[in-house]
């Protein structure tokens, strides 16, 4: 099983709090965030960083099913 | 690199009674290496001032809040700060901001904008009514974010005047003593535990309500955290923003050329507040010193292990090396990256509503009063983890 993790960028706000959750996940070396792999192994860290990004620009998908942000 | 012993200098350096940033900023900030720096309690700290290495230390995973608690940690007064949510470390910060994350996106602050436009609107009616001079900090700045916030979270806004007496306490930096400090907080524990044991009887559509189910039916945090939880929302949710108001209002007056530009192009709010944001430095200084949990080098200097890092966001925002002519406010500034609510896991979590509120509190009073103007002397806090005018008379 993997998931997929995207970052919005028009959203992203830069606040680096993805990439301190799970820096293994998310970098931030540019002016926005992005994922480290697209595809990742089930991880709750990532559905962790999507709930708590101020702008809201994580999405994890498990297939095409969107799974975080959770509700 | 260096990493030889040097005497450490006396820190904050800025003055209570202004809004300037200190010069000794600047000379940290052109000389290699970092500055070693004492505060009046605490072990001495390495002091960051450029912009890249204060993004890069607020960011990285290898610096600790939560080791403050086990060290002498760097401060301004006796007591210890033991800040709950921002004295955490992933994965536990990670647990409890996931909590309130939500009530502070984007997406659910921008519902609240209609309401915070009407608030402004009703209070400017009501000091026009009341007629000049008036106190903008007690009559606009302050009951816009206290009303706001205690919405969200479920407290009664009547009870302003008791908060803020232990608000004002929890930032305080003057010489309380530890017990003193202690007794302050088992006073607003005790307040927000009241108000707790109120929603669980009564739920309410509140932040406070949701948190109590996170407890009692998920148990995903303990009763103390979720008490200071709801403290920590209380607390900073209000006076940051308080206080941020009046300041911006004084800085564009400082530039009455920015002010005008900003009247005839109200469409600049948005990215004047971000300049605004970037150009005061809010802080008497540098707090929330991190620990490097490794030997890790910064900006040419060694960081041991079990040393502690204060980033001075208020000097890393006018580090030219980011920023053209960061000494000059300019309300149409772009690519604005500025720090002023952070970096990393404890970026502001109330950001997108302090950002609203800002703009919509600035905009409001700007374009009711063309002829804004300062009525009397600006009396400053003192003795505050921030830095602005505790009165403020205005006239119009």
């Amino acid at each position: 099983m993997t998931w997929q993790v995207a970052i919005d960028s028009h959203h992203c706000m830069a606040s680096g709090v993805c990439a301190g959750t799970a820096p293994d996940l998310f970098a931030l070396d540019g002016t926005h965030a992005r994922p480290v792999n697209t595809d990742i192994a089930p991880d709750e860290r990532a559905l962790d960083a999507a709930d708590v990004c101020p702008a809201m620009a994580i999405t994890i998908h498990d297939g095409t099913e969107a799974i975080g942000p959770r509700p | 690199m260096t990493t030889a012993d040097t005497a450490p200098v006396s820190y904050p350096f800025n003055m209570p009674e202004s809004l300037a940033l200190s010069e000794e900023y600047d000379q940290a900030r052109n000389r290699p290496g970092l500055l070693k720096v004492r505060m009046t309690y605490g072990e001495p700290a390495w002091l960051v001032t450029r912009y890249t290495e204060a993004r890069f230390v607020l960011g990285d995973q290898r610096f600790s809040r939560a080791e403050s608690a086990r060290r002498d940690e760097p401060r301004q007064s006796e007591g210890s700060r033991d800040g709950g949510i921002l004295s955490m470390d992933p994965p536990d910060h990670t647990r409890l901001r996931s909590l309130v994350a939500k009530a502070f996106t984007v997406r659910q602050v921008e519902n609240l904008r209609p309401r915070v436009k009407e608030l402004t609107h009703e209070l400017l009616d009501e000091l026009e009514a009341a007629g000049p001079p008036a106190d903008l900090v007690d009559r606009y700045a302050l009951p816009i974010p206290v009303a706001v916030i205690c919405q969200l979270l479920g407290v009664p806004a009547e009870d302003r005047p008791r908060f803020r007496v232990w608000s004002d306490a929890a930032l305080s930096t003057s010489s309380l003593t530890a017990e003193e400090f202690e007794a302050n907080r088992e006073e607003l524990r005790a307040y927000m535990g009241q108000l707790v044991e109120e929603h669980r009887r009564a739920p309410q559509d509140d932040l406070m309500t949701g948190l109590i189910d996170a407890r009692d039916v998920d148990d995903r945090l303990s009763e103390l955290e979720l008490i200071d939880l709801c403290i920590a929302v209380l607390v900073a949710g209000h006076e940051t923003t308080a206080t941020q108001i009046p300041n911006f209002v004084l800085a564009l007056m400082d530039n009455p050329g920015q002010l005008a530009a900003l009247r005839a192009k109200p469409e600049l709010i948005g990215t004047a507040v971000e300049e605004l944001l970037r150009f005061v430095p809010l802080g008497s200084g540098a707090g929330q010193a991190r620990y490097a949990m490794e030997d890790i080098e910064v900006g040419g200097t060694l960081i041991r292990a079990g040393s502690p890092v204060l980033v001075a966001v208020g000097a890393a925002n006018r580090d030219a090396l980011r920023f053209d002519s960061p000494g000059t406010l300019d309300i149409t500034r772009t690519g604005n990256q500025h720090l002023g609510f952070g970096h990393g896991v404890h970026h502001c979590l109330g950001a997108p509503l302090a950002r609203l509120e800002l703009q919509e509190a600035l905009s409001a009073l700007i374009n009711r009063f063309p002829k804004l103007h300062l009525a009397g002397d600006v009396e400053w806090k003192t003795e505050m983890l921030v830095r602005g005018p505790r009165v403020m008379p205005v006239g119009w």
